[in-house]
């Protein structure tokens, strides 16, 4: 549990934070399904998950290491990586 | 007659002291000047280390209302450009004002003014909609920093083409090849040039911190800026400014000016591809270089010394290797490489005008200066970058770089301006 | 003339004013007299001194601002990014079909995003450095709208940002016209500005050149005996600057040439000495080759503050003689835009000479009789000749011109 009392980030909720902080590409549909496709043909680059990370990081009270972020290509390696840190926490 | 663009005099505040002298004490004997910063409590932020400059305004010599008037960027402005000014033995007093300019580089201008009146305007952050009535008069001037340029144009009495160059981290580069076009097309036949910034500040450090651009080495302070170096995990913050004299050729030979170098060449190119992030080919940066070189006359062979952008983050390390093998071809694998930038940081939109201080020095003591705490090569970094130690070496060509947050990529040369060309 | 001698042509215009988004909508709302300046309402300015500004109108950035770049500009970027969107197509370039490095940047700033770090510097301290954005690294420094413009548009030759204050949306197009005159065969040059946040206003109170006046048409009057400051403003333009023979070769259409160019600095700008801007305007009439009555229109720096409209009207008296030529102030209905308004004054002299109007000076009713200037007033008045002169100063000592003449 983390301090924010919340245990799980979901994928739909993780692609709005993406939407509110890195925007997204006129080229690609968020709508549909992601969740395993790289960040980089999403059209996001490591600035915008430094952005979303930071968000993250803030709003769910969890610390995400350096090196695991830079591990997370996909959306859905990304929301795993914060849900195995809540349930750490 | 073409005209060509000489350095008289040099100026500077740096990491590890106020002067030539003392600036050239640190780079040559390869000490560092990063520490745990003592500006302010640093201690809720990722990064803790930075080059800071000691300085005391009155014993660097500035009056009670410069230091009043001045942000801190201001006051490390205005004592390099004296120190440079006496250095060139320019009479000032004589009426040559109309071709005289300022070519000042600074990225992120009046910061620390800048976020400290915001601290007061707004309560603490309290309030968004800030309290007009604690505005102090010299709000605008730090707000807007071509005050700073305006500084040492009324210390010098300019009244030639006068402007502050904002180009992120290669201002102090261009700056200083702003000046020298401006001196080569005829609109002024000297210019005080260099570049100045203080950006240790909590929200530099904050903001610097959100990209994970500085380093978190805070346990070892003194070594924490580490350019290509495989243990390298990014910048260390700097402060400081220089400023370069530079003077039409005939003018200075006219008075008989020691002539420390030329200005032979500038180039600077963007990389239309981040606002943060480099291309590992380094190909615009080496398309700088190459534009560089192209006004220097010179062949790449003929460079003694490069001096390196070497910030001590992987991606740039990696740009700028990959940049200088495009450019020098197998030159690149000769040539000494370091990056001063080991021993007194990253101070942004001063360190390129700190960089061509450094050359001018290196070429003036023929004595490259190291890159410091350079002990395991990254396998991807493979010249030579003149490890922990100084090198004597003949300097009379020198090269230097710089990349900056926006894309930008710059290059100078100087030579002896009695070298001979391509 | 020699290649060092180039004399750039503008092929291509942008423009975000607070007379409108977009040149022809900025240039009918001058000729119509439109007033750009009204109440403040990008914040609650009630609490403040100066409650009216010069907002660019309409502005919807989703519309015109690509969702990828929304979360990491501030508000002057994204005008930013339209006037140079605007001028690019205008100029009919294929950017794709120009060889890399042969087009760059070149912007003219003040404040930089400011909006941005005023919102980032609250994050900071009233909640803590992890609530600041990675994007505040460059969102509010001066460079960013070059920066955002060349990615936007793969433009890598040669750019870089100005700050003179408000003499920079000339002094980037110097600039601009420099790096043409090295081989650059295309530069996107001015600048858009703006700093209507809190924070903003605060630091332009600070210059003691803002007038406190409510009436949005008595607020701002340059050359006025009523003038009172200036109102501030947000905004600016971009001109596509080209070799001449590029521009021949592909068939552009051409709005006129950037003849002429000066910059010079006041270390004492109150002294009356000071002669800087006369000395401007002389060596950029010099630099274009034309003699003071060659001038049709002079679009005026216009500061609003008394003692430097009399500065500058006995600059231009200096050079022309009393009253001895138009002048024309389009900032009148837009406030000072910063390191927008001269690029956007620019724009507007060009499309005066293709017009042959000169278009009036809204609001200004009582020319002092200290400033004697040919201010043209109620009605637009013909345009003979072909050449126009653009001034622009900004605080501390910088002055700049311009001399912009047209080309059929």
């Amino acid at each position: 549990m983390s301090a924010h009392g919340v245990t799980a980030l979901s994928i739909d909720e993780f692609t709005r934070i993406l939407r509110e902080s890195a925007g997204e590409d006129e080229a690609v549909d968020l709508s549909g399904d992601i969740a395993d496709v790289l960040f980089t043909d999403l059209g996001y680059d490591s600035l915008a998950l430094l952005e979303v990370a930071g968000r993250i990081t803030r709003d769910y009270g969890v610390a995400l290491p350096d090196e695991d972020l830079d591990g997370a290509e996909t959306p859905r390696a990304f929301v795993d990586l914060v849900n195995s840190a809540l349930s750490g926490s | 007659m073409e005209r060509r663009v000489v350095i008289t005099g040099i100026g500077a505040v740096a990491p590890g002291g106020t002067g030539i002298k003392r600036y050239w004490d640190l780079l040559s004997t390869g000490r560092t000047a990063t520490r745990t910063i003592s500006l302010f409590d640093a201690s809720p932020y990722r990064s803790q280390v930075a080059a800071e400059v000691d300085f005391q305004p009155a014993a660097a010599g500035l009056s009670p209302q410069e230091e009043r008037r001045l942000d801190r960027a201001g006051q490390f402005a205005l004592v390099a450009a004296r120190e440079a000014i006496a250095d060139s033995g320019l009479d000032l007093a004589t009426p040559r004002a109309e071709s005289t300019g300022v070519s000042l580089g600074c990225a992120v201008g009046c910061t620390t003014s800048m976020e400290d009146e915001y601290v007061v305007l707004s309560d603490g952050g309290a309030h968004w909609l800030v309290d007009p009535e604690y505005v102090v008069p010299r709000l605008y001037d730090h707000f807007v920093p071509s005050s700073l340029a305006a500084e040492l144009a009324r210390e010098v009495g300019a009244k030639g083409p006068v402007s502050l160059v904002s180009d992120g981290c290669t201002s102090g580069l261009d700056a200083v090849g702003h000046g020298a076009d401006l001196i080569r097309e005829g609109s002024a036949d000297i210019i005080v040039a260099g570049g100045t910034d203080a950006p240790i500040s909590p929200i530099t450090l904050a903001c610097f911190d959100a990209i994970k651009a500085t380093t978190p080495r805070n346990d070892d302070p003194e070594h924490a800026s580490r350019p290509f170096d495989n243990t390298r995990n990014g910048l260390v913050l700097g402060e400081g400014a220089a400023v370069l004299i530079l003077e039409e050729l005939e003018h200075a030979r006219r008075r008989g000016a020691r002539i420390y170098a030329e200005v032979a060449g500038f180039g600077t190119r963007s990389n239309a591809y981040h606002m943060t992030g480099l291309r590992s080919d380094g190909a615009e940066m080496a398309e700088a270089i190459r534009v560089a070189l192209t006004e220097a006359r010179l062949a790449s062979g003929q460079i003694d010394y490069v001096n390196a952008h070497g910030s001590s983050t992987k991606q740039n390390d990696r740009h700028e290797t990959a940049a200088f093998k495009t450019s020098l071809g197998e030159h690149a694998h000769r040539v000494p490489v370091s990056s001063i930038k080991s021993m007194i940081g990253h101070s942004l939109g001063a360190i390129g005008a700190l960089e061509l201080v450094a050359c001018v020095l290196a070429m003036e003591h023929h004595l490259i200066p190291p890159t410091a705490n350079l002990h395991e090569f990254d396998p991807l970094c493979d010249l030579d970058y003149v490890p922990l130690t100084a090198r004597e070496a003949r300097v009379d060509s020198v090269l230097s770089v710089g990349s900056g947050f926006g894309g930008f990529q710059s290059a100078v040369v100087l030579a002896r301006p009695e070298r001979s060309a391509a | 003339m020699t290649a060092t001698a180039t004399r750039p042509v503008i092929t291509g215009m942008g423009a975000a004013a607070p007379t409108g988004l977009g040149v022809a909508v900025h240039w009918s709302a001058i000729a119509e007299g439109v007033n750009g300046i009204a109440e403040i309402t990008r914040f609650d300015a009630s609490g403040y001194p100066v409650r009216l500004a010069g907002e660019v109108p309409g502005f919807e950035a989703t519309e015109h601002v690509p969702s990828r770049l929304l979360p990491q500009t501030d508000h002057m970027t994204r005008l930013a990014l339209y006037a140079a969107d605007e001028a690019l197509k205008d100029s009919g370039l294929d950017l794709a079909a120009m060889a890399p490095y042969e087009a760059g940047v070149s912007s003219a700033s003040s404040m930089g995003g400011f909006e941005f770090g005023q919102r980032e510097l609250q994050n900071l301290w009233s909640k803590g450095g992890q609530f600041v954005s990675a994007y505040q690294s460059f969102a509010w420094f001066y460079a960013v709208n070059t920066g955002q413009i060349s990615i936007r548009h793969g433009l890598k030759g040669p750019s870089s940002a100005v700050v003179t204050d408000q003499a920079g949306g000339l002094d980037a197009i110097g600039h601009a016209r420099r790096q043409i005159r090295k081989g650059t065969k295309a530069m996107l040059a001015g600048g858009v500005d703006g700093a209507l946040c809190p924070l903003g206003l605060a630091g332009q109170l600070a210059s003691g050149r803002l007038s406190t006046e409510d009436r949005p048409d008595r607020a701002y009057l340059p050359f006025d005996e009523a003038a009172s400051g200036h109102v501030p403003g947000e905004g600016g333009a971009y001109v596509v600057l080209e070799d001449p023979v590029c521009a021949a070769e592909r068939g552009a259409r051409v709005y006129g040439q950037l003849a002429g160019y000066a910059a010079t600095f006041d270390p004492d700008p109150s002294a009356p000495e000071a002669d800087g801007l006369e000395r401007a305007i002389r060596a950029a009439l010099t630099d274009a080759d034309r003699r003071p009555g060659d001038i049709a229109v002079v679009f005026a720096d216009a500061a609003g503050v008394r003692e430097a409209d009399r500065a500058e009207a006995a600059a231009l008296a200096a050079v022309f003689g009393n009253r001895g030529v138009q002048v024309a102030v389009p900032k009148a209905q837009t406030g000072r835009l910063y390191a927008g308004g001269a690029a956007l004054d620019l724009v507007s002299a060009l499309l005066a000479l293709r017009d042959g109007i000169v278009p009036p000076t809204a609001h200004v009713t009582s020319v002092a009789a200290d400033c004697p200037v040919d201010l043209v007033t109620g009605d637009a008045r013909p345009l003979t000749g072909d050449a126009a002169l653009v001034l622009a100063r900004g605080e501390g000592g910088f002055n700049a011109a311009a001399v912009v003449t047209r080309t059929d």
